[in-house]
């Protein structure tokens, strides 16, 4: 009862935010919603099926390339590129999903980290030019007015990222409510057990690899339209263990808790880096310094995520 | 009955139906042989004790039924069926239910969840059905908690229904990975050593709870237990394995009369 209110005061809030604000944090605004759908893909995989990925950055790529490639170069809408682009992502990450059957832990974090490594190389690939734009990258247009409603163009992507990222999120609160959801879980937390209770663990886990992909391909194609701009260089590692950062910051196997993590990796290294006006020219290295302090500062206040920190003072109001 | 007899288990044909029929299995790990042609059967609604000294090869039997090994020979047929090509997960289907000689729990779910994992069988709904909450899978969710309720009362967890199950005692625990395992609706319950780590009281219940479900259900069981006092009481059948080998299988008293049994297993002394 309590989280409803949450999520719907959640929503209210959200959804006004256009009335309150404008232009650069509006666009901030949409950023955390793009990142948020990512890090609901990357949850499902990692925080409740168990399977670590170091590589989501290349799936977001993948759906922002797509998207941005079908919009520029076959002239397609927007509301057609992105569906098509992660349902290429859903296949690429289906697929991923059978060699990652054969590693656990930390050797599909190596596999997938592999993935995070190659993909802005051969995004950047010579023979490619003609479809990616090599390092230049491609520029999007972006997109009209939502509905054809009198918006500017930064509310419209901000509602459309909205919209997107609701009707998302309430489709993994429904997998993972049921019979899915309870398989994904059981197969994390005693894969043999799983199987034995009749859990097919290898279809489950594939299927959750391609889902994590797809709500990355989302994510990657509405940053296509929401930046305006695709280029190798915003797909790198870094973007990769950004999710992973994400994801634990907020809270694995927590839904409210991707919102958090995407907050998160929005804002804090914002602030870090603004930092380095008061250090001066010296100060170069700064910002990561803050950033790792933020991060094991998180860590030793809530080691189970924000989420969890919400969910335990929960439990001690709920005691007194 | 000659010790022979018994040794070679019981004639092909014998018992027209048997639910289980382990054939001339044998397994091996590089140069261990665990399992050395083991042959027995499990009639339909009988109990069966597996009994033997650690490292007899009981678990490893209990693994090859549940497809978790590879027998290197032999066969195994359920319902006459050969289990050989059956995968891990379609057991389940089947009717095959099992627990664990150490626990394997589903940790960070509540009790009412891990017993709703074990229904997961016998319900339809994938992702699409799910993600869309169609009637379909709303129906098959309902049908799930019905059969969790079901169980979470007959086995007397109504008061940690809620709690996750990382937090419970262990003798709880146990009930739990037993409705767990019901939720299945076997008709072959596998049980390993459901009594270690019970109290006196806990496995005079024990040995009547599983008489109980026997009979309510018409299941079959096959007990893997150290605790003689239970597998004597309670089984229409006992085989006893030694070095991966039947020595003896008849009823409890013959087994526990049979000379190569009181060598291997109950020393001495019995």
């Amino acid at each position: 009862m309590a989280s409803r209110l949450a999520w719907g005061l959640a929503v209210v809030f959200a959804a006004s935010a256009p009335f309150w604000m404008s232009g650069y944090h509006l666009y901030q605004g949409a950023q955390v919603l793009i990142y948020a759908i990512a890090l609901l893909g990357l949850n499902l995989l990692t925080g409740y099926n168990g399977q670590l990925s170091l590589g989501h950055g290349a799936f977001f790529a993948i759906g922002g390339y797509g998207a941005s490639i079908l919009i520029v170069k076959l002239g397609l809408p927007y509301y057609v590129a992105i569906p098509l682009a992660s349902a290429v992502c859903f296949v690429a990450g289906f697929l991923f999903g059978f060699p990652a059957l054969r590693f656990g832990g930390l050797y599909l974090a190596l596999a997938t980290f592999a993935l995070a490594v190659a993909t802005p190389q051969l995004l950047a690939f010579k023979r490619l030019d003609f479809l990616t734009g090599g390092s230049e990258g491609l520029h999007v247009p972006k997109p009209g007015p939502l509905l054809g409603l009198p918006l500017s163009v930064d509310q419209s992507v901000y509602w459309l990222c909205l919209a997107v990222a609701i009707a998302l999120f309430a489709i993994a609160a429904n997998l993972l409510r049921g019979r899915v959801g309870r398989a994904l879980v059981a197969i994390r937390d005693h894969p043999i057990a799983a199987e034995s209770m009749g859990v097919d663990a290898a279809l489950y886990k594939t299927i959750c690899f391609g889902i994590s992909a797809f709500y990355a391909g989302v994510a990657g194609g509405l940053d296509a339209i929401a930046v305006g701009f695709v280029s190798p260089e915003s797909f790198g590692l870094a973007l990769s263990l950004a999710f992973l950062v994400g994801i634990v910051i907020g809270g694995l196997a927590s839904l409210g808790g991707v919102i958090f993590g995407a907050l998160f990796i929005e804002f804090v290294p914002n602030y870090a880096d603004q930092l380095t006006v008061y250090f001066g020219e010296n100060a170069k290295a700064l910002p990561g310094a803050v950033y790792g302090v933020m991060m094991i500062a998180m860590m030793a206040v809530a080691p189970m995520g924000i989420a969890g920190l919400f969910r335990s003072l929960a439990q001690r109001l709920r005691k007194a | 009955m000659p010790p022979g007899e018994m040794a070679n288990g019981l004639a092909p044909g014998a018992r027209p139906d048997a639910l289980l029929s382990v054939e001339g299995v044998s397994v091996r790990f590089g140069g261990v042989i665990a399992l050395d042609d083991v042959s027995f059967r499990v009639a339909r609604g009988q109990i069966c004790g597996l009994i033997g000294p650690n490292g007899a090869g009981k678990t490893t039997l209990f693994n090859c039924i549940s497809r978790l090994y590879q027998p290197s020979a032999g066969d195994i047929r359920y319902e006459g069926r050969p289990l050989s090509k059956v995968r891990v997960h379609e057991i389940a289907e089947l009717g095959v239910a099992r627990t664990f000689q150490n626990l394997a729990l589903f940790s960070t779910m509540t009790v009412r969840e891990n017993v709703a994992v074990g229904a997961h069988a016998c319900a339809r709904g994938g992702f699409l059905a799910n993600a869309f909450s169609s009637p379909q899978a709303r129906r098959a969710e309902r049908e799930i908690a019905a059969v969790a309720d079901a169980l979470i009362e007959e086995c007397r967890l109504q008061h940690v229904a809620d709690r996750y199950v990382g937090e419970l005692p262990f003798g709880v625990k146990k009930r739990v990975e037993l409705a767990r395992a019901l939720a299945i609706s076997p008709k072959l319950l596998l049980l390993d050593e459901p009594a270690a780590g019970l109290n006196h009281e806990e496995v005079d219940a024990l040995a009547s709870e599983i008489v109980r479900m026997r009979d309510r259900r018409g299941l079959s069981v096959l007990l893997v237990e150290h605790h003689m006092n239970l597998v004597m009481r309670i089984s229409d059948q006992v085989v006893a394995l030694d070095f991966g080998r039947v020595i003896a299988d008849g009823t409890p008293s013959a087994v526990r009369a049979h000379p190569d049994v009181i060598r291997a297993y109950l020393g001495s002394a019995a």
